[in-house]
């Protein structure tokens, strides 16, 4: 049973695109990132899994039951943190959280009162006078108290300063070791790359990749900028696949049968040249590389680990280019 | 009923305030009564010759200078409109203040039906309406007393129930169309309660428009007819209690696929 599943999830707005065709598949026990800029989808999707609307065409199920067929079941067991929370005005922080944890039909004051320590968040205080950091740590409370299955959490971390961020991910990661899956959605990239185990890249209501964080960003892939030279030799094998970003294991026993220069090229992609300088991804051994690069003409070279962003933004750039 | 006690909880100062205003000028009108007799002799047949100033209000047909006469228009002024306005707007915020205040989203991310939601919902306005109602009975009844004057129980209990019965076909309607709205419904409410007053007062001036009176409640709640007739006229009361089921109907079937935006 996974966590999240959806099958070509659709949904328009009269004409307009909220999301096409989503496929998700998140398992249970995962700590799992949506990254997207704004109006990307992120919330469409969240508002169609928790059936605030109902999509157009496609199915999800959230733990193994139907979202159609099944809203009550999966909201008892899900614990969500929207991204602007609002709350009843007029109301004490402690009333709203007793609210909810009523319509939760459980009794979690000892859970509210450990995490508002932890949050330091005053109860005795009225809603509509906090801030907005402040009104984020009664959603997130309200999220958590009833200790979910799973969490689905909306730009959780907006509003809370880096101190509250760090606790907010400890009492996440806290929750995740003890079982329950993590879904949250986000634009701040550095915050999956940390926490999140799989992520998947959404632009214009459509998945444009789904993997785990470091295969996205971390494994083998090099950023290197070579200074002195806006050539690169053998562009013909340059091929912007995917195959590129995957581990240097399997490749290493191709390289035997092949000729060095070729597989090389194969792990280049996303190259850019200007300014006098090269810039491309590379995954593969360190060794080929400089074997490869003997053969061209440099001035100087740098080589980093590229981040979520850099990963981000060549998915985003793609169709621009 | 964790809903409906929110529900009756978040709404306890206006009903509140809603209950003693429109109390209070109950109280207020039985209380001026023995002062008004005094002077009434002639002003009731001044008032019952006013031609179709008259007629709009009822005063052609029932005897403004006796009690009850005088209590079925006053008392239609007051609990009537005062009634039709506060049912209009607790129905139509019931669902759509929710929505405008984007607190449906966290209630409705709970584990609770839209169903439930709505019946729940239902349940605190009608609720509402009967508070409204009870404390308006009680303080007319204690006011009468100390004046000590007398009426029929049988007509004023008539009065109150038509009046209770339009007030909850009001809210029902409005409940109905807050399904639809995303935002704020006040003013939709208010224009609707004030509409289906004026429908009335135009009914009962002209016979061409006598058909109105199927439409707007006030048809049935018309103070002089109940007291004339000693009845609630069923015809009107029949349309009335249908449109209060189609509202209701119409919230659910709308409300249980409603996009939460």
């Amino acid at each position: 049973m996974k966590a999240i599943e959806t099958n070509q999830l659709t949904k328009y707005y009269g004409k307009a695109r909220g999301i096409a065709n989503v496929n998700l598949s998140v398992e249970q026990g995962d700590f799992f990132g949506f990254i997207g800029p704004n109006g990307a989808g992120k919330s469409t999707t969240i508002r169609t899994l928790l059936g605030l609307i109902s999509p157009t065409s496609g199915s999800a199920a959230v733990l193994g039951k139907n979202i159609l067929q099944n809203r009550i079941e999966i909201l008892s067991q899900v614990g969500y943190l929207p991204s602007e929370a609002v709350f009843y005005n007029g109301m004490f922080v402690r009333d709203i959280l007793s609210y909810s944890a009523k319509l939760h039909k459980t009794d979690c004051r000892k859970e509210a009162q450990k995490l508002c320590e932890r949050l330091e968040l005053d109860t005795s205080r009225r809603v509509e006078e906090l801030s907005l950091g402040n009104r984020k740590k009664v959603g997130i409370v309200c999220a958590l108290q009833h200790k979910p299955k799973l969490y689905i959490l909306d730009e959780p971390t907006s509003g809370l300063d880096p101190l509250m961020q760090r606790e907010f991910y400890e009492l996440l990661t806290e929750r995740n070791r003890e079982g329950a899956t993590v879904f949250l959605s986000s634009h701040i990239l550095s915050e999956i790359g940390r926490y999140c185990k799989h992520a998947a890249i959404i632009r214009d209501g459509e998945i444009l990749v789904s993997d785990s964080v470091e295969k996205l960003g971390h494994t083998g892939v090099k950023r290197v900028t070579l200074q002195g030279t806006e050539q690169i030799p053998k562009m013909s094998c340059i091929k912007n696949s995917s195959d590129s970003t995957h581990n240097s294991g399997r490749q290493a026993d191709i390289n035997k049968t092949s000729s060095p220069d070729r597989i090389v090229a194969d792990k280049i992609k996303n190259v850019t040249a200007e300014n006098g300088s090269v810039s491309f991804l590379y995954s593969g051994s360190p060794k080929e590389l400089l074997s490869y690069l003997s053969g061209v003409s440099f001035e100087d070279f740098t080589v980093t680990d590229p981040d979520l962003d850099e990963v981000f933004m060549h998915y985003y750039s793609k169709e621009e280019s | 009923m964790t809903i409906f006690f929110h529900e009756l909880k978040r709404s306890r100062i206006s009903l509140l305030i809603w209950s003693c205003a429109i109390a209070f000028m109950l109280g207020v009108c039985v209380l001026i009564y023995p002062e008004m007799k005094t002077q009434m002799g002639d002003i009731s047949a001044m008032f019952a010759n006013m031609g179709s100033f008259s007629a709009a209000f009822g005063m052609d047909k029932i005897n403004f200078g006796s009690f009850i006469g005088f209590f079925g228009v006053e008392c239609g002024n007051v609990l009537g409109l005062g009634g039709a306005l506060f049912a209009s707007i607790v129905g139509i915020s019931a669902l759509a203040k929710e929505e405008k205040e984007h607190t449906a989203e966290f209630l409705l991310t709970h584990p609770v039906s839209r169903e439930r939601v709505l019946t729940e919902k239902l349940l605190a306005v009608f609720a509402q309406i009967i508070i409204l109602n009870l404390v308006s009975v009680l303080v007319t009844v204690i006011s009468i007393f100390a004046v000590g004057e007398s009426a029929d129980t049988k007509t004023m209990l008539l009065l109150f129930l038509a009046y209770f019965i339009m007030q909850i076909e009001i809210a029902a309607v409005t409940f109905g169309i807050s399904a639809f709205l995303k935002g704020n419904g006040l003013g939709i409410g208010l224009g609707f309660a004030i509409l289906l007053y004026f429908l009335n007062i135009i009914s009962n001036l002209t016979e061409a428009a006598k058909i109105l009176k199927y439409i707007t409640p006030f048809g049935y709640t018309d103070g002089a007819d109940i007291i004339s007739s000693s009845s609630i006229e069923v015809k009107y009361l029949a349309v009335g209690i249908s449109f209060a089921v189609l509202g209701i109907l119409v919230a659910f079937l709308k409300y249980r696929k409603k996009d939460i935006g």
